[in-house]
């Protein structure tokens, strides 16, 4: 019998070529183009060319009130967008020194959770869709729209919320919501073993993921990684438990950490964070304290003298707002640490040495958004 | 570490005789403006120290900085600077530099990327909003903005009548 793999000879250097994928391609999801430089069918160099959708989020922030710059925080991550909003309504909050209520803190618990199942379940959907099994998006999209419609009920939108304002939200929650939250939890019990069963078991599926675009706990630290792609990884950086931010300190839960460092290991982290986050609206739906939804605020609001820096967790890793203030209605320098961003520079290391369809479900497993990498 | 105890130990490093932190004096350690607060202990020093003062950061095995969570370009008026997140995964402590360049025309700054790879693509993204450029940077490119894009946009002197709206 022929050994085929030894027949090839393994160390033929071909002429080392470029290829563009994007800003059209489809398993980018949106407009990132990355320059491959490519070996044959591996990669050996990725350079990414970004400003595609480049708004200029951070100077138009220069001009805007805290109240507008919510608005636009909607869209940077656009699937996390509650938990944008609250990160600037945090800021803002601990600027001024403003103590929510519980009912506030747990009104915004609840809806960053269903916004993470929300993420997750389109990330699983399109990312089954990138490897090739298409069938999962139809699954994930017929159960996403559950939580939209729990979204659109008390906020008004499906996608860009901006429910979160400082000082609260901008409006009580629907009195139909704790029971429709019920039996999305209900239905989601039910079908997430289904996902199981139809994605993560099957064998095309396992060797796509496993030992692929292995990421090192040491480099995931170094590289800038932070989320499912850092906990993926062996590393503890869920910013709901290292500093705990709205009602994320009277909630129990265990923070999705997977040794791997593969494709499977960050697919599991997202599949058990779904479970974990199921978990927590448990919890915290048939407790929602009485309370305003709204504390008493000026309506141009100006933050005093400082830098104002605040921590959370999105559905994609730690979004960072740092709010340099100089005492005037509009702030002096607004920075966002997106995750995306910080996520695509550890792909630039991560992605080289395989292949370009190994590139692919590197990439699905990252989950980026590209508004997010823009901003 | 606690800030005090971060403090503390940073300052111990003036005795030493092959480090020299510029600034002695409390006030002048802590802060970058005087008026302006910061959230984290905040650090400024001058750029001409400032490589083998965060490598000293990375290395020192009591305070181990491992990780650059996040990097601020920053426009101050008179100067430029950046302002380095970073924070100690074991050790659980944060911290910020920050650094300022005076030079608005030519601002150059020694690049950590070598240190931290996480400082990658912000060191871009600081050269194409406000210009400053890093040394020793891999790759060092406009990100966002075309090549022949003029002007950094950042920046608080930056002019565009059409795109701007000043409220």
């Amino acid at each position: 019998m022929i050994d085929l793999k030894n027949s090839v000879q393994s160390d033929i250097k071909t002429q080392e070529y470029f290829l563009n994928m994007g800003p059209q391609h489809p398993a980018t999801h949106g407009v990132l183009r990355l320059i491959l430089k490519l070996d044959g069918e591996t990669v050996v160099g990725i350079e990414p060319d970004l400003g595609f959708i480049h708004r200029g989020i951070e100077k138009m922030c220069e001009y805007d009130t805290y109240r507008q710059i919510i608005h636009l925080t909607d869209r940077m991550d656009y699937l996390s967008s509650h938990i944008n909003n609250e990160a600037v309504a945090l800021a803002v909050e601990k600027a001024l020194e403003v103590e929510v209520s519980d009912r506030i803190k747990v009104i915004r618990t609840m809806m960053d959770e269903l916004t993470r199942i929300a993420s997750h379940l389109l990330w699983w959907g399109v990312m089954g869709m990138d490897i090739g099994a298409l069938t999962t998006f139809m699954y994930a999209f017929r159960d996403r729209e559950m939580i939209n419609e729990i979204m659109e009920e008390t906020t008004g939108a499906r996608l860009t919320m901006s429910y979160n304002i400082p000082g609260g939200v901008m409006f009580d929650l629907h009195p139909g919501f704790p029971k429709r939250v019920k039996e999305f939890i209900k239905h989601m019990r039910q079908v997430l073993p289904e996902y199981d069963r139809l994605l993560t078991g099957n064998i095309i599926f396992q060797k796509r993921m496993k030992g692929v675009g292995i990421l090192k706990k040491e480099d995931a630290l170094n590289w800038g990684a932070t989320g499912p792609v850092a906990r993926g990884s062996g590393l503890h950086t869920d910013i709901r438990k290292r500093f705990p931010y709205s009602a994320y300190d009277r909630v129990e839960f265990e923070e999705a950490v997977e040794e791997g460092g593969d494709n499977l290991a960050r697919y599991q982290v997202r599949m058990r964070e779904m479970y974990e986050s199921l978990d927590i609206l448990e919890q915290l739906v048939d407790n929602i304290p009485e309370g305003p939804y709204q504390m008493p605020m000026r309506n141009l609001i100006k933050l005093p003298k400082g830098e104002f820096y605040q921590r959370v967790e999105t559905a994609r890793g730690e979004l960072g707002v740092f709010i340099v203030s100089d005492g005037k209605k509009n702030p002096y320098r607004v920075k966002f640490r997106s995750p995306g961003f910080s996520n695509l520079n550890a792909l630039l290391k991560v992605g080289l040495g395989w292949k370009i369809a190994d590139l692919v479900a590197i990439m699905s497993t990252f989950d980026f958004v590209i508004p997010d990498i823009d901003r | 570490m606690t800030n005090e105890e971060l403090i503390n130990y940073i300052s111990a490093w003036n005795q030493d005789a092959e480090f020299q932190l510029p600034a002695t004096g409390e006030n002048q350690l802590i802060g970058i403006l005087e008026d302006i607060p910061s959230p984290f202990l905040n650090i400024e020093i001058p750029a001409s120290h400032l490589k083998t003062f965060l490598q000293r950061l990375k290395e020192d095995p009591e305070l181990d900085f491992d990780v650059l969570f996040n990097m601020a370009g920053m426009d101050w008026g008179k100067t430029l600077g950046v302002i380095y997140f970073l924070e100690s995964y074991t050790k659980k402590h944060a911290i910020t530099v920050s650094v300022q360049s005076e030079d608005r025309e030519n601002p150059l700054l020694p690049t950590v990327s070598d240190l931290w790879f996480a400082a990658h693509l912000h060191e871009c993204e600081i050269y194409d909003m406000f210009g400053i450029r890093f040394e020793g940077h891999n790759g060092l490119k406009r990100l966002f903005l075309t090549p022949d894009f003029e002007g950094f946009p950042l920046r608080k002197d930056y002019e565009d009548d059409y795109m701007i709206i000043r409220k």
